[in-house]
């Protein structure tokens, strides 16, 4: 069963095409890697796909949600990790995480379990603003994950984060995460190495896969 | 929906006892103004419609700063893609940006009308309180209706400085003449409310009609 089917995909902001003519297939369970240079299009697709921006043409199917018309369909279900960390600076991290998951409707329990999970449970009480990039980029991984969705939607995810980091998130968001993922990323052979499916963007429109992509 | 509004109260509760961002600049800015007004008007106390007119208007200007400052942290620091992402009816976090600004209103006046007493009221308020208590928390449940509005209309613009003050002050323009016209009886020497339930219905009918006008268009406001 196809978890993201887009088709011809436009967005624009105003006169400015964003996106154009895009067009892929991901099945559930498996990774879409979105490559592309600055300002190909790629946080915009991310956006598109967890319904934060509306899509301007082609037809956009997210987890069986007709974007953007039952766009109300898909709260809840993805995990979105962009390049903003959506938490609040001046609450501490697991402040922030009990915010979250009382959003999600998540049991508060689950707070300590991601915690533990992203390694972060020594430094939870700390205000966000006092920790480090890595630090803050664990604790905005763990809001990702918190309501266990079934489609991730992650733009850089090892940015910030030690080897050692990358390796203990891994399970909650690598291929071993059993998610349906879509992963935007720089590291190019990172990125090939984890895709069932590859797209390729430049300025917005895909490229085919022996096209220049940073030119 | 109520308790996804409570919990978003509840952020922006603690968002503001850490900062201190709304209140105290809100207060400050009050309490400066009317020391403003006892050293340029030249008068050691007012009384009748000209010390309600300071006081409302000192109030709505007061209520342009907590309305600036409303989304500022949904805006810096993502917190409205946060919201869009959850399971979360829109209505709430309007319930929840009205409530936390109806509560700040209150703290500032907890300070502010007290202080306006003792720096500009010939009369003094003394008998009216009940009646002038009642007349400000029908005024901040429209500010607080009305401000929510406006404010997640400026959220994302980058002109919201400007914006927020140009559509706040002529809507709130009803209800600072329904709150100067009920209190300006309260504040003359010769004290006694005279049509206060005529201005209280009217005030109320504000309420009313904001607050589901409100309601009505907030979700909208939030779309891309």
């Amino acid at each position: 069963m196809a978890a993201i089917e887009l088709d011809g995909l436009e967005r624009r902001y105003g006169e400015r095409v964003a996106l154009a003519g895009v067009s892929a297939r991901l099945e559930a369970g498996k990774t879409l890697a979105v490559l592309g240079g600055n300002g190909a299009g790629k946080t915009t697709l991310l956006r598109v796909l967890a319904g934060l921006l509306r899509p301007h043409g082609g037809a956009v199917r997210v987890l069986d949600a007709d974007l953007p018309a039952e766009r109300w369909k898909l709260p809840g279900k993805v995990g979105y990790l962009g390049h903003d960390p959506l938490l609040y600076r001046d609450l501490t991290g697991r402040e922030n995480l009990r915010y979250h998951a009382r959003l999600h409707g998540v049991r508060l329990e689950r707070v300590d379990v991601v915690l533990d999970q992203v390694g972060m449970e020594r430094r939870a009480d700390d205000p966000v603003r006092e920790l480090s990039r890595g630090m803050v980029q664990r604790i905005a991984v763990a809001r990702a994950v918190l309501h266990e969705p079934p489609l991730l939607l992650l733009d850089e995810p090892r940015a910030n984060l030690d080897p050692a980091a990358a390796e203990l998130l891994e399970p909650l968001i690598g291929r071993a995460s059993g998610r349906t993922r879509v992963l935007v990323s720089h590291d190019v052979a990172g990125a090939l190495a984890e895709a069932d499916v590859v797209l390729r963007l430049k300025r917005g429109r895909p490229v085919e896969a022996d096209g220049e992509l940073y030119a | 929906m109520l308790r996804a509004a409570a919990t978003i109260l509840r952020k922006d509760l603690l968002l503001e006892l850490r900062t201190k961002e709304a209140v105290p600049a809100m207060t400050l800015f009050t309490i400066t103004v009317y020391v403003l007004f006892h050293f340029g008007l030249d008068r050691n106390a007012l009384d009748g419609d000209l010390a309600s007119g300071v006081l409302w208007v000192t109030l709505l200007l007061a209520a342009v700063i907590g309305v600036t400052r409303l989304f500022a942290a949904e805006r810096e620091q993502g917190g409205i893609d946060a919201l869009l992402l959850a399971p979360v009816d829109r209505t709430a976090l309007f319930l929840a940006k009205a409530s936390a600004l109806f509560l700040f209103l209150v703290a500032v006046e907890l300070v502010a009308v007290p202080a306006y007493d003792l720096l500009l009221l010939g009369p003094g308020l003394g008998g009216t309180l009940p009646e002038l208590l009642v007349i400000l928390l029908l005024a901040n449940l429209g500010i607080a209706a009305v401000g929510a509005l406006v404010a997640a209309l400026a959220a994302e613009t980058r002109t919201r400085e400007l914006i927020v003050p140009l559509l706040l002050l002529p809507l709130l323009l009803p209800l600072l003449i329904s709150c100067a016209q009920a209190t300006e009886p309260l504040m003359r020497t010769d004290q006694g409310p005279e049509d206060l339930g005529r201005w209280l219905g009217l005030l109320t009918l504000y309420d009313v009609v904001f607050v589901l006008v409100s309601v009505a268009v907030f979700d909208f406001l939030l779309e891309d």
